[in-house]
């Protein structure tokens, strides 16, 4: 009686040591959140901020925190990830509805597997790769070669989305399109991808969302600029590069910068991710419905 | 009544031709294409390096830009140990938040718990960096290794702390991949067939005893798949490490000491690298850093896809 208590007591005790373990977890992004919010807020609350582009370094000094501002970043993350999303989406849709609509196909199970792997493939080896093919021959760096490295680190996260979403299907939607006599490639784009257009969507979203945190793969392709830059043949700031360049520095002002423009990227990402998630929850209710 | 009923498929030859499936097969196959093109891209420009310094250059310890001289164990070292003593602090951690995860009750608690994890996951590694610079590394100077290196300072590998260093490199990096592990043993986990557990709980295991000696071993495989997954995302991290390692190009005697790894010293030197064999040597160490990943990253996938076959086909 008294040994079997003690299991009783000993597997409570566990218990509570793995609910422990989870809020333990859990520290990290609270303290990364607060103190981002913190730090950042008395760049931001500054409308200059998203005005003004800045030049550093501060010669002869800094000018005051509410003059500088981040618009540079902003403007070229948005440029930058708008356009690796025109490249990297519908390669990325057309792979997934590859791998899901051909199952049957060997080399589909291939293409999953590169794309799983690319996924974890070092973000700094895309930009040394891009750095060789585009900006070595034009002996330039330019944002486009950025936005082709962040295309490069989309294309496997939509594909893998879309082909889970389109997977979801179920399969009489599809049976039911080729027994009206519909072509495979109506099925698959008129049929199956529209019901699996909030998945899709989702995968897109959280593409935008990694390439928009992404600094590695642009410090030798997109390079960075101080000024606000809207052509893509050149060089171009964005927000992480932003974060990463002005932490290191020893201005107190330009810190502060840093940590304002952290808090924009964190808002940006994470309220991507949010969106995202209450997209794909509207993608399994649908998908049951069908 | 058996009427020859010929389910075999049709053979490749007789199938009705599908443009379609060529398409979208041809634009599927960018991913490998791709991932083929980066490696031999890689190991086309770090050619001199690799003509130029053999296989010494991997045991090399030196790196000096003015002599172009570069030997890449300091940064291999750094990368290794930072990445495994990242996976030792995560992995407690993370597969007690699966096993939480993977557990039927509490499905408000869960599904806060999945979302704070997914959270973790989204924030760009540039934010881990920051904070880790000005919030975690001086933090953790004054409160794990000042007391560390007081109480162990005598065990030669604890001594001498620093603000930025090994440890605490491999402190943000353990948060950084505590999401990986964490979706991937949870998947694998709840992979385990009910059965299994039902059957423990029928012969009166308690909650411990099932967890431990039943489902733990069961998901075995999957989540050693999961840890080698989280590994490869640790060597690879790039900002994140560089912002807070130190980036001093030895080995270090502590575990507190500035080091450096593969990809911080890509990011800190690629853009003033200059002549032909300093940017090829950077590429070299990318070359490194990329296949050593590639490698991890595949025995990673295929044992995480075996043991969530093998789970489906004994549920």
């Amino acid at each position: 009686m008294t040994r079997n208590r003690r299991r009783v007591y000993f597997s409570r005790a566990w218990l509570a040591v793995m609910y422990l373990l989870t809020v333990v977890a859990l520290i990290p992004l609270a303290l990364v959140l607060s103190f981002t919010v913190l730090n950042g807020l008395p760049s931001v609350i500054h409308p200059q901020f998203f005005f003004n582009a800045e030049l550093p370094p501060c010669e002869p000094r800094c000018p005051p925190i509410s003059e500088a501002g981040v618009v540079h970043a902003i403007a070229g993350t948005g440029i930058m990830v708008g356009i690796a999303s025109l490249i990297a989406i519908p390669i990325g849709i057309l792979g997934g509805i590859y791998m899901a609509e051909y199952t049957v196909a060997r080399w589909s199970n291939w293409v999953r597997l590169a794309c799983d792997v690319m996924v974890g493939t070092p973000s700094i080896a895309i930009g040394l790769f891009i750095y060789a093919f585009l900006v070595v021959p034009f002996h330039h760096f330019s944002a486009f070669s950025g936005a082709v490295a962040l295309a490069v680190l989309m294309l496997p996260i939509v594909a893998r989305t879309t082909e889970g979403a389109v997977a979801l299907i179920p399969n009489g939607l599809r049976e039911s399109g080729l027994a009206l006599g519909l072509p495979r490639w109506r099925v698959s784009l008129q049929l199956i991808l529209p019901a699996a257009a909030p998945g899709v969507i989702t995968g897109a979203l959280l593409a935008v969302a990694r390439a928009a945190g992404e600094t590695a793969p642009l410090l030798f392709t997109a390079f960075g600029a101080h000024v606000l830059q809207l052509d893509p043949n050149g060089p171009m700031q964005a927000l992480p590069m932003t974060v990463y360049q002005y932490a290191l520095l020893p201005y107190r002002s330009l810190q502060n910068q840093a940590w304002g423009a952290a808090l924009v990227l964190i808002v940006l990402v994470l309220g991507i991710n949010l969106v995202s998630r209450w997209v794909l929850r509207r993608q399994i209710a649908l998908a049951g419905q069908l | 009544m058996a009427v020859g009923v010929d389910a075999r498929p049709i053979p490749a030859a007789g199938r009705p031709r599908d443009g379609f499936r060529t398409l979208v097969g041809a634009v599927g196959s960018a991913v490998p294409a791709l991932l083929i093109l980066i490696v031999l891209t890689l190991l086309l420009q770090a050619m001199p390096a690799i003509r130029h310094f053999g296989l010494g250059f991997l045991t090399g310890t030196e790196w000096n830009a003015v002599t172009e001289n570069f030997g890449a164990l300091p940064a291999i070292f750094g990368t290794v140990f930072t990445a495994f003593l990242a996976l030792a602090l995560a992995l407690p951690v993370g597969i007690a938040v699966a096993v939480v995860l993977a557990e039927p009750s509490h499905p408000r608690i869960r599904g806060l718990v999945g979302t704070g994890i997914e959270l973790l996951a989204a924030i760009p590694s540039v934010v881990y960096g920051i904070w880790a610079l000005y919030v975690l590394a001086p933090w953790s100077y004054d409160h794990i290794e000042v007391p560390i290196a007081h109480s162990l300072g005598f065990i030669g590998w604890f001594g001498s702390p620093a603000v930025r260093g090994l440890f605490n490199a491999s402190l943000v990096l353990a948060v950084m991949i505590l999401p990986t592990l964490t979706a991937i043993s949870r998947d694998v986990i709840k992979a385990v067939p009910r059965g299994l557990k039902e059957n423990a709980v029928a012969l009166g295991a308690t909650w411990w005893e099932t967890t431990w000696r039943v489902i733990l071993p069961s998901a075995r495989a999957g989540i050693f798949g999961a840890t080698i997954l989280a590994l490869g995302r640790a060597l690879g991290e790039t900002i994140a490490v560089t912002m807070v390692i130190g980036n001093q190009y030895v080995i270090p005697h502590t575990i507190f000491q500035p080091a450096y790894t593969l990809a911080s010293v890509i990011a800190n030197e690629f853009t003033e690298a200059t002549g032909t064999l300093h940017p090829a040597a950077l590429v070299e160490l990318g070359l490194v850093l990329i296949l050593v990943t590639l490698t991890v990253n595949v025995l990673a996938l295929l044992l995480v896809r075996s043991s969530s076959r093998e789970a489906r086909l004994t549920a």
